[in-house]
């Protein structure tokens, strides 16, 4: 078995394998690689690098998606916030 | 809306109501109302994944992007380079060049930063995006944009989910006149009136988000204003009579007796 080394994704401490690629995360995740947008170490990868980029210990990975928006209250996760006039 | 497409940079869109996806209860509730308000675009923002939690379900799940032109943001941004790091990203996640850009300049009106605004919306054109600005009721502004590469502005009508109506309609119309690309008035909608006066004005588009997703029924509210933006645009076309301060009789006065 590969040796583990330590990344971070989306802010949180992770182990992966030594020889995991990105892609290799995202299916350990379960994430639709469709769906997503890569950042390693700030540089947004192209769908089809993400089976060629290694992992390298102390790499920040964020995986990133679209979600309902286009108001800025769920931006802040201050829920939805309305007060009705009766 | 049938035979009254509205075309951005090449892009054919048959919906001249075009709808966020935030603040609704549910994905349920979401694709029911987008539904009901007939819109073929639709917003969405860009954030984490959730990773701990696997279990939570898609936006995507529920709106097909095949169906829908999905329209990412910048929300939240409030300088040039997370503006720019966020489209970068939702082209990245996404399908298309399209972007909505939004640099804001303060939280509490969230009005956008113009100044920061122009100088993304070039990097961003020159990236190759195309780049839809969300932007204040400023004329100046919108030409500069415009001079920029954005093959349509979207200004304003009042405060971002303030409900506040159309507030300055004759900033909106010198935008109109003044520019030759399609505008969209883009947030402060609060009601149906609201947005077929936009319409009536001469808007090519209406965006909203909150005052769909934020009344007491979203799925009524989202088919009042798909007839609101209809109405509106065939009111426009068809040619408003002119104001007057005196009446003039619809009757003959010819055959009285």
């Amino acid at each position: 078995m590969a040796e583990a080394i330590q990344i971070h994704v989306n802010g949180d401490p992770r182990d992966v394998r030594a020889d995991a690629t990105v892609g290799d995360l995202l299916r350990e995740l379960a994430i639709k690689k469709e769906r997503v947008a890569v950042e390693l170490n700030l540089e947004i990868l192209d769908r089809k690098e993400f089976d060629q980029r290694s992992l390298k210990q102390g790499d920040r990975v964020e995986i990133l998606s679209f979600i309902g928006g286009g108001a800025p209250l769920d931006v802040y996760g201050r829920g939805r916030g309305f007060v009705h006039a009766e | 809306m049938q035979n009254d497409p509205l075309t951005i940079a090449g892009r054919v869109f048959t919906s001249r109501l075009w709808v966020g996806t935030g603040k609704y209860k549910d994905f349920a509730e979401t694709k029911k109302a987008i539904e009901a308000s007939g819109a073929d675009v639709v917003t969405v923002a860009v954030r984490r994944v959730n990773i701990t939690d696997r279990s939570k379900e898609n936006l995507l799940d529920y709106l097909d992007p095949k169906k829908y032109i999905i329209l990412p943001n910048t929300a939240g941004c409030y300088n040039v380079e997370d503006a720019l790091r966020y489209a970068r990203l939702g082209r990245a996640a996404g399908v298309s060049d399209l972007i909505k850009l939004e640099v804001l300049g303060d939280e509490r009106t969230l009005f956008p930063d113009t100044a920061g605004l122009i100088e993304a919306a070039k990097i961003l054109v020159k990236e190759g995006f195309i780049v839809l600005p969300y932007t204040n009721d400023d004329p100046i502004v919108a030409q500069k944009l415009v001079d920029v590469g954005c093959p349509a502005i979207m200004p304003l009508a009042a405060p971002i989910g303030s409900g506040l109506g159309i507030r300055n309609p004759y900033n909106l119309k010198i935008i109109m006149e003044m520019v030759n690309v399609p505008i969209i008035v883009d947030a402060g909608v609060g009601t149906a009136s609201d947005a077929a006066f936009a319409m009536e004005l001469g808007a090519d588009a209406v965006l909203m988000n909150t005052a769909i997703a934020g009344a007491k029924d979203p799925i009524a509210m989202a088919e009042a204003m798909k007839y609101a933006v209809y109405a509106g645009r065939l009111a426009y076309k068809a040619g408003r009579i002119p104001r007057k301060l005196y009446a003039t009789a619809s009757s003959p006065i010819e055959g009285m007796l």
